[in-house]
């Protein structure tokens, strides 16, 4: 090493500084690292309350559901997240299946119904989202419209709807759809949607090019279209939401759930920010904010522009049954992944 | 190494001093070798990876994986986006070169300028503008339109440089031996071209592999897109790490294809004195309407971004720019490019020096190891250290060590093509005479040489920091929790459709990749000695 000049020492040491520097600089303020899979403006309206009100620091990293999920159970015990928050339930039961959740204490679980939480008590919904068709006003009339989603596996529909099958939150309506009405059904109305329809990356996306008149309908979560609303209205001028209701699997109502992790060393803050969520002031976001999604918490009240929750007629389905792996299996064997 | 023994041999007193100068060399070129080699061997860890997990998955997983129809599609699209972007680009970026080089045209200097600057613009950006110009494009045609426009400059540079530097004496003697000047284009001129043609339509086709902002904007599948969303709905997922196996077969694939096109032909020029430079040809009266081919370049390239993004800057108002994500966005990105500049150039200092002071078989061998992991696309190299670091290196999970390695290994040739020109300039006896002064060599090659070689190391400092700036995949899948750059938080806000919101982001990546363009532009003419 005597051949190793002082100058070269110093510029190594000097990068070893500065890709050091910035993450000591994290280290040091701790606080509680949340990997969120949610929309990131609510998310972050959830974090600010939070750190107004108790002092706790938040940090973000952001991801898709499944992909936050596997990645959790990759880094296993040296997970670096303390919460785990997602759009739709698939995620948390992978991970909950690995065993990396620490069961949530009473106090938090009380706060939710039943039905919006597992029987383990390791993870708590926080909000919700119903599926719908948004369809082009000038295209269909009422009487076109499907009555059920396994309508659209219909030669009738080829080409003629959309959706996002990357994104989680259209894995998780399968998830429903496999959940109801078994592997077969599932793999067979994939493999039609493969023939029939037009993948959008994103529902937003995907709503947009409805309203721009690019493809009569699409299959997304009912908030997209009030959000645009609350905004200009530009990318939603011209479409309305169509509820399949009937416990159909399109009226599928998807839970988004927050959990934390068993290999949190911040764990009070990790259950305080998990019960501020679902507790008063966090529903309180989704009333108020932009968000638009349905508030579950006992008590809570969601947005009065909704349609209310009790008239979704959302079928029965076990948040914690739904297979995400299965599910990626089959769309990657249909193709769409 | 004769060049080494012959001044020992010129000076055979040296010699019998207590350390021979002779061994000092050696001992220096062999640590040198040794620290080479081990970056050669960091290098070769994507590839590694793929190996090892294809072994992994064990072979009939593998294969339902690779052989299906989805991986056909994709194969078919990428196959597509090459063979229909490429030849447009030749023709334009040949015509585009000759015009500007070669001709009377009006104001040459100007359009020139304005054929690099698109190269400012990232190419996830050129498409965010004609999504909002055209918010109906998508699929192949669109792909293939945006990417000529995104891509054109990697072609124009070389072409023209090349054009630039022809010897006039050749073209002469075509024409006195009666060739029409159209001829002599084609039979003389073009062939000449070769070499520059190839490594500019190489280096498209590596983008057109590993783009993935671009054509996930405008809706069309490659392999880089399909790579992507598995891995944000399986995480590092088999299926995921085998679509990587075939994009990497693909990028070789193309490696391979240009060392066969380009040939070995001989193109230098011997004899005595400089060429003279070319003559303009006098257009006459095409003269007005031949600028019509720059104006409407410059106009798709950027008239268009520079309508959208003005556009949704005025719609935003000073609103947008004062969200306090974009300043720290902006210092972070600063950070990483910086970090990543100085990481590539220190790893790549001892090949470059290698390569030029001792250059050899095997050196040429792990030369082309440094070289062979640029042509990766950032998602292939961004999964191998997700995986490599949360199964095996821990602690060097989701660090700012493992991006920056990422950069390093991303981009490392820019890195080593400047270093090395840089070091070529700097006589070697300089060298050699602060070594017999005293000073250890690396010493001497850090104190001497690297101090001269400056104005090459801070070009290709430039060039990396500007890759870093617009780096997207790679950032994203790597990045430590909480870290947010420019190119990051653009994605995720024209994600969310909040064109208006993402405008400051790409201005500033625009504002920071504009000097650096202008940097390479000019050191495009200085290497043509002009």
């Amino acid at each position: 090493m005597t051949l190793m000049p002082s100058s070269l020492m110093r510029a190594a040491a000097l990068a070893l500084i500065l890709s050091g520097a910035s993450h000591a600089v994290r280290a040091a303020d701790e606080g509680i690292t949340v990997y969120n899979a949610q929309h990131e403006s609510l998310t972050k309206a959830w974090a600010d309350g939070f750190t107004k009100e108790t002092g706790i620091k938040v940090t973000i990293r952001k991801g898709g559901d499944t992909e936050l999920a596997n990645q959790i159970v990759q880094e296993g015990a040296a997970s670096p997240a303390d919460v785990f928050v997602t759009e739709n339930s698939p995620a948390m039961v992978l991970v909950e299946k690995a065993g990396l959740f620490a069961t949530l204490p009473k106090d938090v679980l009380a706060q939710v119904p039943a039905n919006f939480q597992p029987s383990s008590g390791r993870w708590v919904g926080v909000a919700a989202r119903s599926t719908v068709f948004v369809y082009d006003t000038r295209k269909l009339k009422e009487a076109d419209l499907p009555k059920s989603l396994l309508d659209l596996a219909d030669a009738k529909w080829k080409g003629h709807w959309a959706a996002s099958p990357s994104g989680a939150d259209f894995q998780a309506i399968v998830g429903a759809l496999l959940e109801l009405k078994g592997e077969k059904v599932t793999a067979e109305w994939l493999k039609a949607m493969k023939a029939n329809s037009t993948a959008y990356r994103g529902n937003s996306v995907a709503m947009k090019a409805v309203n721009a008149g690019e493809v009569d309908g699409a299959v997304i979560y009912h908030y997209y279209y009030f959000g645009d609303q609350a905004k200009t209205g530009e990318n939603s001028g011209n479409v309305r939401l169509h509820y399949f209701r009937n416990g159909d699997p399109g009226a599928f109502l998807s839970t988004s759930g927050a959990g934390v992790l068993a290999s949190s060393k911040h764990k009070e803050q990790a259950e305080a920010f998990v019960k501020w969520m679902a507790g008063k002031h966090g529903q309180a976001v989704l009333r108020d904010g932009d968000s638009f999604e349905y508030a579950i918490a006992n008590g809570a009240e969601s947005n009065p522009k909704l349609e209310p929750i009790a008239q979704l007629q959302a079928p029965k389905v076990e948040p914690s049954k739904l297979d995400s792996k299965k599910v990626s299996e089959l769309m990657t064997a249909a193709g769409l992944l | 190494m004769t060049l080494q023994a012959q001044p020992l041999r010129a000076y055979p007193v040296l010699a019998t001093q207590p350390l021979p100068l002779r061994r000092v060399r050696q001992l220096a070129a062999k640590s040198l070798f040794g620290l080479a080699a081990l970056v050669s061997l960091v290098t070769l860890l994507p590839l590694g990876f793929i190996l090892w997990i294809t072994l992994q998955t064990g072979w009939e997983t593998a294969s339902a994986l690779i052989f299906r129809a989805r991986v056909g599609e994709l194969l078919v699209n990428t196959a597509l986006l090459e063979v229909l972007t490429l030849p447009p680009c030749i023709v334009l970026a040949v015509a585009l070169a000759w015009l500007t080089e070669r001709s009377d045209v009006p104001g040459a200097r100007f359009w020139s300028w304005l054929a690099v600057a698109p190269l400012a613009i990232p190419a996830f950006v050129q498409s965010y503008a004609w999504i909002g110009v055209a918010p109906g494009m998508h699929g192949l045609f669109a792909a293939v339109f945006v990417s000529v426009l995104a891509y054109l400059p990697f072609l124009y540079l070389p072409v023209a440089a090349q054009l630039r530097r022809l010897d006039p004496a050749m073209e002469d003697a075509a024409a006195s031996l009666g060739l029409d000047p159209w001829r002599v284009f084609l039979r003389v001129v073009l062939p000449q071209l070769r070499i520059a043609l190839c490594g500019g339509s190489l280096l498209i086709g590596l983008h057109l592999l590993a783009e993935y902002g671009l054509y996930a904007m405008i809706r069309f599948d490659t392999f880089t897109t399909a790579i992507v969303d598995q891995f944000q709905s399986s995480y590092n997922g088999p299926a995921a790490n085998m679509l990587a196996g075939v994009l990497v077969l693909s990028c070789l694939g193309l490696l391979g294809l240009e060392v066969l096109i380009r040939g070995d032909a001989r193109y230098a020029r011997v004899g005595s004195g400089a060429p003279r430079p070319a003559s303009r040809r006098r257009l006459g009266r095409a003269r007005g309407v031949s600028m019509l081919l720059p104006l409407a370049l410059s106009g798709l390239a950027l008239g268009v971004p520079a309508y959208a993004l003005g556009r949704w800057l005025i719609a935003g108002g000073s609103e947008i720019w004062q969200a306090r994500e974009l300043a720290s966005a902006f210092g972070e990105t600063l950070l990483y490019a910086a970090g990543g500049a100085l990481a590539t150039t220190l790893v790549a200092i001892p090949m470059a020096w290698l390569s030029v002071r001792a250059p050899g078989r095997l050196q040429r061998v792990l030369e082309g190891c440094h070289y062979y992991v640029g042509a990766l696309p950032g998602v292939v190299v961004a999964l191998a250290l997700v995986t490599i670091t949360v199964r095996i290196a821990l602690p060097l999970y989701q660090t700012v060590a493992t991006v920056l390695l990422a950069y390093g290994l991303m981009f490392l040739p820019r890195a080593l093509v400047g270093l090395r020109a840089g070091i070529a300039q700097v006589p070697v006896e300089l060298e050699r005479a602060a070594i017999a002064l005293g000073r250890r060599p690396a010493g001497a090659i850090f104190s001497v040489t690297m101090r001269l070689a400056a104005p090459g190391v801070a070009a290709c400092m430039a060039l990396v920091a500007m890759g870093v700036t617009t780096e997207l995949t790679a950032t994203l899948m790597l990045a430590p929790n909480g870290t947010r750059t420019l190119a990051t938080e653009f994605w995720a806000l024209t994600n969310e459709l909040d064109y208006a919101a993402a405008a400051p982001y790409a201005a500033l990546m625009i504002a920071l990749s504009l000097p650096l363009t202008a940097l390479l532009h000019a050191q495009s003419r200085r290497v043509a000695g002009q």
